[in-house]
């Protein structure tokens, strides 16, 4: 299977005169499954088709393996340009049964390789009992299947899904997402999808784009999204947690709320080179411990199972958040005893209060 | 219950029709099925066949190009595409048979400029099958048209963009997935038409062409046999069972065929250079032949005349026409609601089957209508007018026969169906689980109807209201046989003259209903505008079925 790479080199796009995406760049490797993250309205969607050349851009290039495929003076027509589409409402053809779905980007191939086709489909995507169907009778999970079956029939260069989990139920997402992550890794294809939920996005992708106003902010993997965000805004978007104040002493000593923290012992730290910043807090940063002589007010607790996830005051109002075993339970107004544990940390300088 | 009675009601003339099968005409019906009867047939079949290929050829295609393509000129040809609804058949035959006959202006200069004589040349001859295939196609397409161009524009993007990207040209992505897509809406269009075909008598009897419309008049006027021609029509009805039938089955098939309201829709794509020609071509050329050419040989005419039309008899005529259209429409609309609604809300082999009765009463012929209500309320009469006599020695002649309300009855049971159709459709796109969320809300099914289907069907109704308007102006056959006698409309008066070969002196009344068609043709194409661009009403909508997931 040789599916392409697929690179963006500063690309615009603009509908009716308004910038909406503002030179995006990050490349795909062959194989890869990329996404762009972001909430609604901030042109992820609009940057995606116009990867699939529903709309031109406005500077920069799209290209295969090297090979532009849209610029502002050359647009390769969406019909020649090999790339699926699975849309988020599925947009099956409702005149067509399933296999007539999946076949229909297969005209030009025989009819033995395109039964072929369907059948290998059908068996990965596990809807061989609906082939004869027709979309009107499958559920949204089903309905899914088809749409991506019948999109990376004709073994397009590269799969575009439009928030493909966002219309279904929550169970059923994540399970749906490992498979076809399972289903893409297997067919080899290059693939981008868009979504607004950073779950989605970890559970299909290799690297996550984050999109704020038109703005590619960080293109990097969720370990790093997650632990080391470039930006506050990064920050702020992926995974919960709180900003704390913070000093810098020294070189390697940062004063805080919570404690003091020894910078030698966090991977790849660095000071933002202010006196006064922000620290970046996850809930299983903090740490519940009762021996602690730091202590905080519970504010709220959300059973998860098998942790609870606190929210805790600290004694100058501050919140943060905590992930404690399960087994610790604490009542709300109680007072808890917490220290730091920092592996990874990320300090921003300290914004200005307005 | 009261449906059904008003179903049997309207009913009456189909029963009236049906039942005469099973009385013996004498010969008459063995005179006809030796002479004319295949003739009638085979008339009839060609002229379905001819106009349904001239139909979906012209109705179709520009209906594409308005809703995918943006191009100077492009919204205009959106509404400009109706203007050939405001014509009746039988006036825009009038027009080019005067302009193309041996007499007209065409063959005249043809004949000057290359010194020909009557006879050296070939011509067309427009009276004939085919000039009557190309007249009907050309002011009945706008129907396909109009429910193309709606189940066109109601096609999510994101599905064609799929076929889009699935490797199809937009060309190709038209025959593979937007025309299957809207095949069912296009059949429901394509049978109105046909309906409206079969219904036509003004332009079939002008060229001389014996079907089954003119053989009915024929037999019952010149044989004087009212069981024969009602007999005819019986066999009439048979042609139109099949098209209601396609009609319903359509209907149903398009539940499938939502690609979802909440959808965007698709992006206008553009045109240049030759495919520009070809789309002005495509989209010009029936509104050209359709209206513009018909509208100004009008114009013309009635410039010459102007001075013998505009006359207080004219004012008449006017006010006669324009006052029965307003209140058969009125009226069509409130018992379409009546109906459609009930059909909804208590679902029943029998709400279902009275309102397909009801839905027969349009392909009825004018000149059927006309026999199936004059039978029954003859009788009526007659028996009442005995009854008073005997009673109160007092003689109440034809109470009802002769008066408006006969008229009115007859435009009915003729357009109601239309009203209905419309209405019909556009509750089709509602779905039942919204009514079923608005009634769990605690709102009555009438409550149900105010806040939420008559918002959401707005456009529909208007629909409803102003095809009934323009064809109850237009109509034709029936009005003739069913008027108070001295009682003239526009269409009477055109008709009158146009047989009497007076066809300028002709074109005052008929630009009279032109013009007055024109109108509600007008706000139709404004409200499609609005549906278009205003998604005011849209959000709403979708609000409302996302909560009802």
């Amino acid at each position: 299977m040789t599916s392409p790479a697929l690179q963006l080199d500063n690309v615009s796009v603009h509908l009716g005169g308004k910038l909406i995406v503002d030179s995006v760049s990050f490349r795909v490797p062959a194989g890869g499954i990329g996404c762009l993250l972001g909430a609604s309205g901030c042109g992820k969607t609009t940057l995606l088709r116009a990867i699939a050349g529903f709309e031109p851009v406005s500077s920069g290039s799209v290209s295969l393996d090297g090979l532009p495929i849209s610029t502002p003076m050359k647009m390769l027509d969406i019909e020649k340009r090999r790339v699926g589409m699975v849309f988020q409402d599925h947009s099956l053809f409702p005149h067509l049964s399933v296999r007539q779905n999946i076949a229909f980007g297969l005209q030009s191939m025989s009819v033995a390789k395109r039964e072929a086709r369907i059948d290998e489909l059908a068996s990965l995507l596990a809807i061989g009992e609906l082939l004869d169907a027709f979309p009107h009778r499958l559920s949204g999970g089903q309905q899914q299947r088809v749409a991506i079956a019948r999109a990376m029939a004709p073994r397009p260069e590269v799969l575009l899904l439009d928030e493909p989990l966002s219309s279904l139920d929550v169970e059923l997402r994540e399970q749906l997402a490992r498979e076809i992550r399972g289903v893409l890794k297997h067919e080899g294809v290059t693939a981008i999808l868009v979504s607004h939920n950073q779950f989605e996005a970890f559970a299909m992708a290799d690297e996550i784009g984050v999109i704020k106003g038109g703005k590619l902010l960080q293109w990097d993997n969720a370990f790093n999204l997650y632990h080391t965000p470039a930006s506050l805004a990064v920050a702020d978007f992926i995974g919960e947690g709180v900003l704390i104040d913070g000093r810098a002493v020294g070189e390697h000593t940062v004063e805080t709320e919570l404690g003091v923290i020894d910078t030698r012992q966090i991977q790849d730290f660095n000071l933002p080179g202010t006196t006064d910043i922000s620290l970046l807090l996850r809930p299983d940063d903090v740490f519940h411990d009762d021996a602690s002589p730091t202590k905080a007010r519970v504010v709220e607790k959300a059973f998860r199972g098998a942790v609870f996830l606190y929210t805790l005051e600290l004694d100058s109002g501050k919140r943060v958040l905590s992930l404690a075993p399960s087994h610790h339970d604490h009542a709300i107004g109680e007072p808890m005893g917490i220290r730091l544990d920092v592996e990874h940390l990320v300090a921003f300088p300290k914004l200005p209060v307005v | 219950m009261s449906l059904l009675v008003l179903s049997m009601l309207l009913a009456t003339p189909i029963v009236v029709v049906v039942s005469s099968v099973f009385f013996t005409a004498g010969d008459i019906w063995t005179h006809l099925l030796d002479t004319v009867l295949t003739r009638y047939a085979r008339n009839s079949l060609l002229l379905m066949a001819g106009v349904s290929v001239g139909v979906l050829t012209l109705g179709i295609y520009p209906a594409w190009i308005v809703t995918v393509y943006r191009f100077p000129g492009s919204k205009m040809l959106e509404w400009a595409l109706l203007l050939p609804l405001a014509i009746p058949a039988y006036i825009i035959a009038y027009t080019y048979t005067g302009m193309l006959d041996v007499a007209g202006p065409l063959q005249s200069a043809l004949r000057e400029a290359f010194e020909w004589r009557y006879g050296d040349y070939w011509f067309p001859e427009i009276r004939s099958l085919g000039g009557a295939i190309a007249m009907l196609s050309l002011v009945f397409y706008p129907y396909v048209y109009l429910l193309a161009r709606a189940a066109f524009a109601e096609q999510s993007g994101n599905v064609m963009e799929t076929a889009r990207s699935l490797g199809c040209s937009q060309h190709s992505a038209f025959f593979r997935v937007a025309l299957p897509l809207a095949r069912p809406a296009i059949v429901v269009g394509l049978s109105i038409a046909l309906m409206e075909t079969l219904a036509d008598y003004g332009t079939v009897q002008y060229f001389g062409i014996s079907t089954f419309t003119t053989g009915i008049y024929r037999t019952w006027n010149g044989l004087g046999s009212s069981i024969g021609a009602a007999q005819l029509s019986a066999l009439l009805l048979g042609f139109v069972f099949v098209l209601v039938s396609l009609e319903a089955w359509s209907r149903q098939q398009s539940q499938f065929f939502n690609t979802g309201a909440r959808n965007r829709p698709s992006t206008p794509g553009t045109l240049r250079g030759p495919s520009l020609c070809l789309a002005y071509a495509v989209c010009g050329l029936p509104v050209l032949l359709g209206f513009v050419v018909p509208f100004m040989q009008l114009l013309v005419w009635a410039s010459i005349t102007y001075d013998t039309i505009l006359t207080r008899d004219f004012a008449g005529y006017l006010f006669n026409s324009v006052t029965l259209a307003a209140i058969t429409a009125i009226a069509a609309l409130g018992l379409a609601l009546f109906i459609a609604y009930g059909k909804r809300v208590f679902p029943s082999q029998l709400t279902r089957a009275s309102s397909r009765l009801v839905g027969l009463g349009y392909a009825l012929p004018g000149t059927v209508v006309a026999i199936g209500v004059l039978v029954p309320f003859a009788w009526f009469d007659n028996r009442l007018s005995e009854f008073m006599v005997a009673t109160f020695d007092y003689n109440t002649g034809l109470l009802l026969s002769g008066t408006v309300f006969i008229l009115v009855f007859a435009y009915l049971v003729r357009f109601l169906p239309i009203a209905l159709n419309t209405v019909d459709a556009g509750l089709a796109k509602i779905r039942p689980s919204m009514d079923e969320t608005g009634r769990s809300m605690g709102f009555s099914p009438a409550a149900l109807l105010r806040r939420v289907h008559i918002p959401i069907m707005r456009g529909s109704l208007a629909t409803a209201l102003l095809l009934v308007f323009v064809d109850v102006l237009k109509e034709l056959p029936a009005t003739l046989l069913l008027r108070p006698f001295n009682f003239n409309t526009l269409a009477i008066r055109t008709y009158e003259l146009a047989n009497e070969e007076r066809l300028a002196d002709a074109a005052g009344p008929a630009l009279a209903i032109v013009l007055a068609s024109l109108i509600p043709v007008i706000l139709l194409s404004r409200t499609l505008r609005q549906a278009g661009e205003a998604p005011s009403s849209l959000p709403q909508g979708s609000s409302i079925s996302d909560e009802s997931k």
